[in-house]
């Protein structure tokens, strides 16, 4: 097989192929990881990468199948072509792991991320979050009469730009899912 | 059926085919002992330290093929017998260990011996199981087994408390076992082999790069390999791991390559055209500096670890599968092909080959008065060859000389601890590999130092009437830490001599055994003869030059063709052919 193990029809194929494999550019991939969901399967992943000195961006992970025991773990990371590679190989060779995808690189995906904002202020600066918050399509889930926490869904770049339009607006806290991501058509 | 947990352990190892457990007893894992106490089928041998009890298994899977198996107590017994784990893990030996845990219940209260086992173990093991309910043992058990010797073999753990061992459930037969979905690929790509093959037919300066992947893969991939060289007539080589797959005695042998490898081997692997990898890893001891590795070539690499492709070097042809289905298929395929080779090429580059050997790089300056390391193994492979015989070793120069002067004509005669480098491997290595082999000779080639680390074993060794033959080239020195001191760090020798050794004659016979000191290169044949001869244990005491070095070397940072030869040699050869390359 190729080393790569790309899907038929994936429409960044011929590109990945071109590119040296020896290059030193650094590429962000995000994995989509199908994993029994069993004790210690995520401290596995995890100890995989800070063993091997692979960074993690951004980390998910819940159950997605309750009868099947399956959970999906959804990474991004940075490295270069041969690194995302060994990551791949590295995960897949796991005894828990079922799947590993890079939606990267397996034709077109989506990518979401769901954050917390707590903004307190009065006045103006109230008004003006309200009204921003309304032109990034957040939602009011708490409120008093100083302060609003907003809950904001979209890419992790909506979300890093709606917390730097916070911040002065009297952002005091934020938590953020990481990102969850499904590649994009009928298959899975 | 319906038993305890503990029985349900022994069932589950008869059931698996396991006839020696290494172990050693504790309070966590006293149900289990009771339970081997009660049966005859399967044989305990008590080791003096955890630690060696893993090697132990170790030494008995490499040298049978089959799963080795330990069994330890909760916490101390646990992490004992982590370097072990370790070693299993980086080497690709298939163990399966199992732990006693305190009773589930205590299970993160700070009880008595406990200690995170899985967590622990958890990046030495290929996986690892915390079993808290009895109904899932036996199934885990079988799983332990079948993840242990599937695809790339390697060491599992499964971490057993107290109450599970107690409590009964229903027990699950081998064949209804849920092996899971792990089922790595053993079948290579018919289009990467067709490449490999095509490769081959036009290759001027093609080499075979061989690795443990061959010996993991069964005694007939090794078969296969020699009627694959025998039919190119291409040259071969091996790393550490590999020795033995093919033997020393073939025509298209050119020894071990890597750091401590031979010239020819190692000029060989730069300066070729087409090197096919079977079932090595391009390890740095081998490649040296990566960016000026083998530069001129083409490479295959097969190998059944997805992760092993294009980790260190990038290669052409991938080859994901067992090596013994590849090469099979390899093979078939060539003769179908109609048997070429590029036959005016190999006859140059085999010209080539035979001016590298002219360099004879082992050759070492020889004395009558003190015996020398290299010497003292040129005597042990000319009066043990031809013997039914295992060689374990410890770590350090010791091990290199020996790889370099000992050979071996069939796969799992040789254990080393390659990956790791696991001073203290040897000693129980040899125990396990006698027990698989009562019969047969079993040396571990030692340094003193690397002895000392697993001495306690000799206790093992009595007990059970193992006649290992432990041959200690005694320089008492830390040899390979001396010789680094010597050549990189300015002659300051910190810590690397052995200081307050004991008097190994004595040692030997306060456990019962025998002892044997030799210092005479006139008396060390008979030595020798009398170790072979002498049924039971031996500690043969050697002692050696002090202040050899092993060469030929790859400096560390180095390329394959900025081999230093070797003081041995600085006179005559480096002024002459070898002064290029120094």
């Amino acid at each position: 097989m190729s080393a790569l193990q790309i899907k038929k029809g994936s429409s960044k194929h011929s590109a990945y192929d071109l590119r040296s494999h020896m290059s030193e550019v650094m590429e962000r991939h995000t994995l989509a990881v199908v994993v029994d969901n069993e004790s210690g399967v995520l401290a596995r992943v995890i100890g995989l990468f800070s063993g091997r000195g692979y960074n993690i961006e951004s980390l998910t992970v819940a159950e997605v199948d309750h009868q099947g025991h399956r959970s999906r773990i959804t990474i991004v990371t940075t490295g270069t072509p041969q690194v995302i590679e060994q990551i791949k190989a590295q995960l897949q060779r796991m005894v828990p792991v079922h799947d590993v995808h890079d939606l990267t690189v397996e034709g077109q995906s989506v990518e979401r991320e769901l954050a917390l904002l707590k903004v307190a202020g009065t006045g103006d600066k109230r008004v003006e979050a309200l009204r921003l918050a309304d032109i990034f399509r957040a939602n009011v889930v708490d409120t008093s009469l100083e302060s609003f926490v907003f809950e904001i869904t979209g890419t992790s770049e909506k979300v890093d730009a709606f917390a730097d339009l916070m911040r002065p607006l009297g952002l005091v806290e934020i938590a953020r899912t990481g990102v969850a991501a499904l590649s994009r058509g009928p298959q899975a | 059926m319906k038993m305890t947990g503990a029985k349900m352990v022994v069932q589950a190892l008869k059931d698996q085919g396991v006839e020696v457990v290494f172990g050693y007893p504790g309070g966590a894992v006293l149900p289990i002992y009771d339970e081997i106490f009660q049966q005859d089928d399967i044989k305990h041998i008590l080791v003096r330290h955890e630690q060696a009890a893993v090697h132990a298994a170790e030494g008995y899977a490499r040298s049978t093929g089959k799963v080795g198996c330990a069994l330890v107590t909760s916490g101390p017994g646990a992490t004992n017998a982590v370097t072990g784990l370790t070693d299993a893990l980086m080497d690709s030996i298939p163990i399966v260990v199992l732990s006693g845990q305190v009773p589930t219940f205590m299970i993160g209260n700070d009880a008595f011996q406990e200690a995170d086992t899985v967590g622990i173990t958890r990046p030495c093991t290929k996986h690892n199981w915390l079993v808290k309910d009895t109904a899932d043992l036996s199934n885990v058990i079988h799983q332990a087994f079948h993840v242990a010797r599937s695809g790339r073999p390697g060491p599992v753990l499964v971490d057993i408390p107290k109450d599970v061992q107690f409590a009964s459930a229903q027990y699950t037969e081998v064949k209804k076992a849920k092996t899971s979905h792990y089922q790595p690929k053993v079948k290579g790509d018919a289009d990467a082999i067709e490449r490999m093959v095509e490769l081959m037919e036009t290759a001027e300066r093609p080499i075979f790069y061989t690795g443990g992947g061959v010996i993991n893969s069964g005694p007939a991939a090794s078969q296969l390999l020699r009627e694959f060289v025998a039919a190119t007539g291409f040259p071969i080589t091996s790393t550490l791991m590999g020795l033995g797959a093919y033997p020393a005695s073939g025509d298209a042998w050119l020894g071990m390559l890597g750091m401590h490898g031979l010239y020819e081997a190692n000029l060989a692997m730069h300066d070729c055209d087409l090197m096919i990898n079977i079932g090595a890893r391009f390890d740095d001891r081998i490649t040296g500096r990566v960016q000026d590795f083998s530069p001129k070539s083409r490479k295959v690499h097969i190998d059944i670890d997805p992760s092993s492709i294009n980790k260190v070097i990038p290669v052409e042809v991938p080859i994901i599968g067992d090596v013994g289905h590849v090469l099979e298929h390899a093979l078939n395929l060539w003769k179908a092909r109609g048997r070429k080779v590029n036959k005016d090429g190999l006859k140059k580059w085999w010209a080539k080959i035979e001016e590298w050997r002219k360099v004879e790089c082992l050759r070492y300056r020889n004395s009558d008065t003190v015996i020398k390391p290299q010497y003292a193994l040129e005597r042990l492979e000319a009066l043990t060859k031809g013997m039914d015989r295992y060689v374990t070793t410890e770590v350090g120069q010791h091990q290199m000389w020996a790889a370099q002067f000992l050979g071996f004509e069939d796969p799992n005669r040789w254990m080393t601890s390659g990956g790791l480098g696991t001073m203290g491997y040897g000693f129980p290595a040899s125990i396990g590999a006698q027990v698989a082999h009562p019969d047969s000779l079993v040396i571990n080639v030692a340094g003193e130092a690397s002895w000392l680390m697993n001495m306690q074993e000799m206790g093992t060794a009595i007990q059970f009437r193992l006649p290992v033959k432990q041959f200690i080239l005694n320089n008492e020195r830390l040899g390979m830490v001396r010789q680094w001191q010597q050549l990189l760090h300015g002659e300051r020798y910190s810590h690397s001599w052995s200081e307050a050794l004991p008097d190994f004659v004595k040692l030997a016979e306060a456990f019962g055994g025998k002892g044997i000191q030799c210092s005479d290169p006139k008396d060390l044949d008979d030595a020798i003869m009398e170790m072979i001869r002498y049924d039971g244990p031996v500690i043969f005491d050697c002692l050696v030059e002090k202040h050899e070095n092993c060469f030929p070397m790859i400096p560390s940072g180095e390329p394959h063709n900025k081999m230093l030869l070797g003081d041995a040699q600085a006179t005559d050869a480096i002024q002459g052919k070898g002064a290029v390359l120094v």
